[in-house]
């Protein structure tokens, strides 16, 4: 019995090869098209570029504080959906997954509707405090925070119901707090969800484009991430745009690996 | 082949296998021939003629009324239109997109499909000036482009065409003014405006003009400093030649000047 199972999952089920093949071909094509098209020759002159340097900076450290915002929030929900015994747990788990489905522009006029100077908490910070939040860097953590956040949520979440209460419950008897247990027990268990979650919810952070651009608008410096350059580059200039895209494209890819490599040296 | 001892467990999960993959492929096959149909459907066979037209997005209101004009007096034509920002449409014709006509916002666009040999000849057909657009009512009394000095105005970014008008228009102006955001086209600049998350923006007076119920427009006159001259041309690759070569002619022809000057552009 055991033989008969190594060999039959040596050979690969062609109804999975060739679809995979297919799916595959497709995710990396568009890629090579940019590499084809990418002029090598301008990239130094593109990197030293200030205003290059500037959005990527933004981007990267809007991308994370909008991953820490997430983990901070998301974890606390995902919790309260995985563990939570509470009436009406199925149509809140719904509502959370509302951004992952909403057109980002939308969701950026969402968050306007909400927190922009004329919205309903954002004109109350205007009177009173003189707040303004959109077209600030915080818009831009706000709004990706808004769109990043549930995919942590769904993976903490999914971490969650696959870990063992029974670990959590011989914790309880042995007479660790709640609290304890959760911080000791619980989030050791499903850490390698929690980095898996929070990896999806940087990159999709990092790739914002529609929910910024409505929400925070675009100032360079400011406001201008990467994805943001990179569309208004597409309006004069597809080579400027493809080098900017290659260029968060490798520093993501940078960023994304050595922290793997770190996480799995420490494990 | 070589049969395994327990025969009939295989051979079934096989032949289960078997629909799933004709389906798959079956599925892959269609997607295919939809994607090839859409790419070259434009041939003049069997229904009658459908010109193509690529317009620039400020042309949305104006161009669908003309098409209905001119399908009007053109008997089995149907005028399709693919309206979007000119360098985009730029981009798609020059990359080969099937397209009869196109009518750019601005000369840089339209000099990049004639420089890739796309198209020769255009003809201005229309001229766009800026304005400031206010709430309606202008609540903070602005007359010309200094009033905008203590206010949050919305402005598009210079890569594009209303943007590099009204940088130099601001330039003209030497107030130095440095709006809140650079907006990547007219319509979101103005969505600013509506939405009430600035206190003016600068668009072209056609965009202002469609959205009067809900704002005013200031005219100012830098704005005179940076006219948008809207060329038109038929494509060295048109489906229709004939058709695309009348269908220019119309836009350039007084009935169609008509709806233009409603919808608040300028005779060149």
């Amino acid at each position: 019995m055991p033989a008969k199972r190594t060999r039959s999952r040596r050979r690969v089920p062609a109804a999975l090869l060739v679809p995979a093949a297919a799916g595959l071909a497709f995710l990396i094509l568009p890629l090579a098209g940019l590499l084809i098209r990418a002029p090598w020759a301008e990239l130094p002159a593109r990197l030293a570029e200030p205003a290059m340097l500037d959005a990527l900076r933004l981007s990267l450290v809007t991308a994370t504080m909008a991953t820490a915002l997430s983990l901070l929030f998301g974890v606390p929900i995902a919790w309260l959906l995985a563990r939570g015994d509470f009436p009406g747990r199925s149509l809140l788990r719904a509502l959370v997954t509302v951004p992952l489905v909403l057109p980002p522009v939308v969701g950026g006029v969402a968050l306007l509707l909400v927190f922009g100077r004329s919205g309903i908490i954002g004109s109350w910070l205007y009177e009173r405090f003189d707040v303004t939040i959109p077209f600030t860097t915080a818009a831009v953590v706000l709004a990706m925070t808004f769109v990043s956040m549930p995919f942590l949520v769904v993976s903490v979440e999914g971490a969650l119901r696959g870990a063992d209460v029974r670990f959590e419950e011989a914790a309880a008897t042995l007479g660790a707090g709640r609290w304890t247990v959760f911080t000791r027990v619980t989030l050791p268990m499903i850490a390698p969800g929690v980095l898996a979650g929070a990896v999806l919810c940087w990159a999709r952070a990092l790739g914002e484009f529609g929910a910024t651009i409505t929400f925070a608008g675009n100032f360079p410096g400011r406001t201008q991430t990467m994805p943001l350059a990179v569309y208004l580059a597409l309006q004069s200039d597809l080579e400027a745009a493809i080098v900017l895209s290659l260029i968060l494209l490798a520093v993501s890819v940078i960023v994304l690996a050595s922290l793997r490599e770190r996480w799995t040296s420490v494990a | 082949m070589t049969v395994p001892k327990a025969a009939t467990a295989p051979r079934e999960t096989r032949m289960r296998t078997r629909p799933a993959l004709a389906l798959t492929a079956a599925l892959a096959l269609a997607v295919l021939s939809a994607c090839g149909n859409g790419g070259d459907g434009t041939d003049a066979g069997s229904d009658p003629a459908t010109l193509t037209v690529f317009a620039a997005a400020s042309l949305t209101e104006a161009f669908t009324e003309i098409g209905d004009q001119f399908e009007a007096e053109h008997d089995g034509v149907t005028v399709e239109f693919n309206f979007a920002g000119s360098s985009d449409l730029a981009a798609q014709i020059t990359e080969g997109a099937p397209a009869d006509v196109f009518a750019s916002a601005d000369q840089k666009n339209m000099d990049k499909a004639v420089d890739a040999g796309a198209a020769e000849d255009p003809q201005p057909f229309a001229l766009n000036q800026l304005v400031i657009a206010v709430p309606e009512g202008n609540p903070d009394g602005v007359t010309g482009l200094a009033d905008l000095a203590g206010l949050t105005f919305a402005a598009c970014a210079p890569e594009v065409p209303c943007g590099a008008a009204a940088q130099t228009a601001i330039d003209a102006s030497g107030t130095g003014l440095v709006p809140v955001t650079y907006e990547a086209d007219v319509k979101s600049t103005l969505q600013k405006l509506t939405l009430g998350e600035v206190d003016a923006a600068l668009v072209f007076r056609t965009d202002a003009i469609a959205a009067q119920d809900e704002v005013d427009a200031i005219e100012f006159p830098e704005s005179a400093e940076a006219v948008n001259t809207y060329p038109i041309t038929t494509l060295a690759d048109a489906p229709e030649p004939d058709l695309a070569a009348k269908f220019t002619e119309y836009v350039l022809g007084d009935d169609a000047w008509a709806v233009l000057e409603t919808a608040g552009f300028q005779r060149p």
